[in-house]
């Protein structure tokens, strides 16, 4: 039988407010156990939860962003169920009334541009984190995440295949940190998902029972764990078994899912309205105020640098994947005055090589925008090779000076002096009568001999193009 | 001095006829002289001389606040820095908060000296005061009957002279009903008025916090040092607060008094309502105007109300777990054990009661019943306040369907329990401002009568009190062997 696999995808995204969404602890990551955690955070009697108006503001950018209804009215509910890293025993999310209505977002796969539904964006806070290990049989609480704002991004079952939930995924981390809302590191935890899959007969309407894979953190894994359970659930089938609605966990090691907890053995959470926080009201004013804030979105980018700067498709989406690094090559342009083309090549290649091959972020580079344009600058107006502003790249990359210093210290000032090129051009021909000879004859590739010979001779610093006129004229 | 008002102690203070030390001393001696009564849990004798010896210094260098040198006591579920905080259950007998309730902050800044913390029921659930850990408190006008509940050892050390004013919380009653049983005067302010925040919740949409003494005058120096914004509690309100003391001696002269028939039905005993409508007639001579109103939804505010407030209780206790504070049971077997034995170690009766009540209203499928629908109930019963309140001033009835009852005399029957707070519940659903003043006795008992006005008109219902108590001396009643 020919199977349809059905993807709808729950991604948590960490808002990157300075402090908690109902505390004034701290959110950094990676501090003490249990340092950042205050009596709100602790769930300790008597306090009270307060609204950090900065993770609302950031969920309505995020709504902007993806086309949806933002609620002018959207309520705070209690999700009740014990656990240790839990302080107050249910935890402040949203469920009737999410802030973020029905949007959505179109993905790329394969070429070919799909739409994907987004049912609801909600606020919540993170619980803290139980720790099994160390604790010689005991478990360790840490309450630092504890009240930790998350934006939950759900999805409209649209996906087909784990390609298509992955480039949803990602589509969703670009634009996350595209509005500046959440670090998108998934490794500290600040994006994460939870995938419902299914699978159907090909040409079914119905949907097949589903399973909730919980808690993946990266997007080989999005691949990987969906791609297993859909395995899993067509041997089940096909071997006259039925699927169950579960939770089930998605183990790395071992690249298996696993049940963590059946439909029957789930919490009723028994939300109810939380009585301490107010109704959030979104007013026309903070619409206006964000809207106003809103970037460039990377779609709208990509096909303004096509458009503006003559970019290929590829060039477009590298430059855009990111607003840091759109940024940074629009100050480049801006500050060198080069052509678009130039400044592409460059920044795609020798400068995003560079990057990537120390696993850099493009906020931690070492070498600004300023300093890559005065690079530039000297290519353009010829003062030095593209192979030397190679050299010199090299040198930017491990020092503060700047491209003129370099060039100045190094000598590497391009000899762009006719009467000193003509001079050693005539030295090799003299020096070298047997490939002279050989070119003459008609072996066109001894060409390149002589050119190297003369770059040698100027270390370089010799005008290719110079170097290559005057050749040809004295070998004719 | 512990007969005086606060009013009068703080003009003696700036007087020097005695000091904050001697008024503190004095207090502290009748605490421990009447300590049968049971109306405190914590007395913190030392801590209330230093801060009387502090407040001394302050009265004679002429800069004195408010309170300054005053005795308060602090119903035990306001949260206090370094000083047990236990909501009358043995689950937090070992708690000690490291902050302050905004509340507590506040009676700080105005100079108050804290005698100790109050008795009360478990998590303030309870109208009888029979349900706190500590055991129950003796009322003194009858110390075989009840003081009330949940501000019971509130109400009664007021009533004995243990303190001159004290705090409470008033979730469907906890403040009026034993300021009723106990002949003292009690204000339940506007829902927002006073911060929530540090005060241990029982029911977050009904609770609010309030001043409870022997008159209106000095319960309008308490309130004054309560009310206010906080920004740590959302659900307060951002409105100025008025000088509570200004008005109290405004004429009556015109004031529309409503009667809601439904607090003078069969059901309600015949000495009270007698010695109710003799209030009110006290109002008439006063200039007020009487008429009668409907309040056609009150019968259904107690089903509302504990659909409610047990909802939101499941809920607010559930941070109650054994992990972080509070009582831990010895040697949990696993997760589970230590969640079911600390609590139902911990927890007494009518907490369990009332968590297994609000955890199967919210329950999927009982949801839309019962939860949903009491909403419903709670948005008709404040339409019918505002439909009332938009014809009068204020609105008057009983506080209480009974006087002071006998110890263990309702223990045994929930409901029968429950119906103590008939005529005070509903204001707490619509979140309205009401207080209880001494209006007379049956049987030597106490009667209080319930004045009921519209948001944040808190000025006007102490004045009404005010000016009842310039023409009648109830309020001035001192029980036997208490004087």
């Amino acid at each position: 039988m020919e199977w349809e696999t059905v993807i709808g995808l729950e991604i948590h995204a960490q808002m990157a407010t300075k402090s908690k969404i109902f505390s004034a602890a701290s959110t950094a990551y990676g501090a003490e156990p249990n340092t950042q955690a205050c009596a709100v955070d602790l769930g300790f009697p008597g306090v009270l939860p307060v609204l950090n108006q900065e993770a609302v503001r950031m969920a309505v950018k995020f709504g902007m962003a993806i086309g949806a209804e933002i609620a002018p009215y959207s309520v705070f509910a209690r999700k009740n169920y014990f656990y240790p890293d839990l302080p107050k025993g249910y935890q402040i999310s949203q469920m009737e009334l999410p802030i973020v209505g029905i949007g959505y977002l179109d993905i790329e796969v394969d070429g070919k541009t799909k739409r994907i539904g987004v049912t609801r964006a909600h606020l919540e806070e993170d619980a803290g984190k139980s720790l099994h290990e160390d604790f010689h049989g005991l478990t360790g609480i840490d309450l630092n995440r504890a009240g930790t704002p998350l934006l939950e991004i759900v999805s409209e079952p649209d996906m087909r295949s784990a390609k298509e939930a992955v480039a949803y995924m990602r589509k969703i981390h670009e634009l996350v940190r595209y509005l500046d809302i959440c670090d998108g590191n998934m490794q500290e935890g600040s994006f994460r998902c939870d995938a419902n899959v299914s699978i159907r007969p090909k040409g079914q309407k119905k949907f097949g029972t589903r399973a909730e894979l919980k808690n993946i953190n990266s997007f080989k894994f999005v691949e990987k764990a969906i791609n297993i359970e859909v395995e899993r659930q067509m041997d089940l089938i096909e071997s006259g078994g039925t699927v169950i609605q579960e939770t089930r966990l998605y183990d790395a090691d071992k690249n298996e899912t696993r049940s963590m907890r059946s439909k029957e053995e789930a919490n009723d959470y028994r939300y109810f309205p939380d009585p301490d926080l107010l109704p959030v009201e979104i007013t026309d004013e903070l619409r206006k105020q964000v809207k106003a804030d809103l970037p460039e979105l990377p779609t709208a980018k990509k096909l303004r640098f096509i458009e503006q700067y003559g970019q290929d498709g590829e060039s477009a989406t590298i430059l855009t994947s990111s607003r840091q690094l759109a940024d940074f090559y629009e100050a480049v342009i801006k500050e060198s005055g080069c052509e678009a083309k130039l400044c592409t090549n460059w920044v795609t290649g020798n400068f995003l090589g560079a990057i990537n091959k120390a696993g850099l972020d493009i906020n931690d580079t070492p070498i600004s925008h300023q300093r890559l344009a005065g690079l530039l600058k000297r290519i353009a107006d010829n003062t030095i090779s593209g192979k030397i502003a190679k050299q010199v790249f090299d040198v930017l990359w491990e020092s503060d000076a700047t491209a003129d210093e370099i060039i100045e210290q190094q000598g590497l000032k391009q000899i762009t002096d006719s009467g000193a090129i003509e001079a050693i051009i005539d030295k090799i021909i003299a020096d070298n009568p047997k490939q002279v000879e050989q070119y003459l004859s008609g072996k066109d590739k001894v060409f390149g001999f002589f050119v190297g010979q003369a770059m040698k001779a100027t270390q370089g610093k010799a005008n290719p193009g110079e170097v290559n006129k005057m050749l040809k004229d004295k070998l004719k | 001095m512990h007969n005086k008002t606060i009013t009068e102690q703080a003009k003696d203070l700036r007087s020097g006829k005695y000091s904050s030390v001697e008024l503190t001393q004095a207090y502290l001696q009748r605490i421990k002289k009447h300590k049968a009564l049971n109306c405190f849990i914590t007395v913190t004798e030392e801590h209330a001389l230093e801060d009387a010896k502090i407040a001394d210094t302050q009265l004679s260098a002429g800069n004195a606040k408010l309170l300054t040198g005053i005795p308060i006591a602090q119903k035990d579920i306001f949260c206090t820095q370094d000083i047990k905080t236990s909501c009358a259950s043995k689950m937090l007998d070992n708690f000690i908060a490291p902050y302050n309730a905004t509340v507590i902050e506040n009676f700080n800044n105005a100079g108050a000296v804290m005698l100790g913390k109050l008795n009360m029921d478990e998590f303030a659930m309870g109208s009888s005061n029979e349900t706190s850990f500590y055991g129950a408190v003796q009322n003194p006008w009858d110390t075989n009957t009840v003081p009330g509940g949940s501000s019971g050892g509130s109400a009664a050390a007021v009533a004995a002279r243990l303190a001159p004013a004290v705090t409470g919380t008033d979730t469907g009653g906890s403040i009026r009903q034993p300021a009723s049983l106990c002949g003292i005067t009690g204000l339940k302010p506007t829902y927002g008025r006073v911060s929530r925040y540090g005060m241990i919740a029982f029911a977050s949409s009904l609770d609010q916090g309030g001043p409870m003494a022997r008159s209106a005058e000095d319960a309008a120096l308490l309130l004054q040092t309560m009310a206010g914004f906080d920004s740590k509690d959302s659900t307060s309100v951002e409105q100025a607060v008025p000088d509570y003391s200004a008005g109290l001696n405004n004429s009556l002269e015109g004031l529309k008094i409503g009667l809601p028939k439904e607090f003078f039905s069969a059901d309600l005993n015949n000495d009270i309502a007698t010695t109710i409508e003799a209030a009110i007639n006290e109002y008439r001579k006063l200039g007020a105007e009487v008429k009668e109103v409907s309040l056609p939804n009150m019968k259904l505010a107690i089903p509302a109300y504990y659909v409610i407030a047990s909802a939101e209780c499941s809920a607010n206790l559930s941070r109650f777990d054994g992990v972080r504070f509070g009582y831990r049971c010895d040697n949990p077997a696993d997760l589970n054990d230590l969640y079911i034995r600390s609590r139902g170690e911990a927890f007494g009766a009518e907490v369990k009661r009332r968590i297994l009540m609000g955890t199967y209203a919210l329950s999927a499928g009982y949801y839309d019943a019962y939860y949903i629908k009491a909403q419903k109930v709670r948005r008709l019963i404040s339409e019918d306040f505002n439909k009332a309140l938009s014809e009068v001033d204020v609105l008057m009835g009983p506080v209480s369907p009974s006087t002071a009852f006998a110890q263990g005399e309702k223990t045994g029957d929930p409901i029968e329990m429950y119906l103590a707070d008939i005529y005070t519940i509903a204001i707490n659903l619509a979140g309205l401002p009401a207080m209880s003043i001494p209006a007379g006795f049956v049987d030597n008992k106490p009667v209080g009568l319930q004045v009921i006005g519209n948001y944040f008109t808190e000025a006007r219902l102490l004045n009404i009190a005010h000016q009842y108590q310039q023409v009648t001396n109830w309020h001035q009643q001192t029980p036997q062997g208490f004087e």
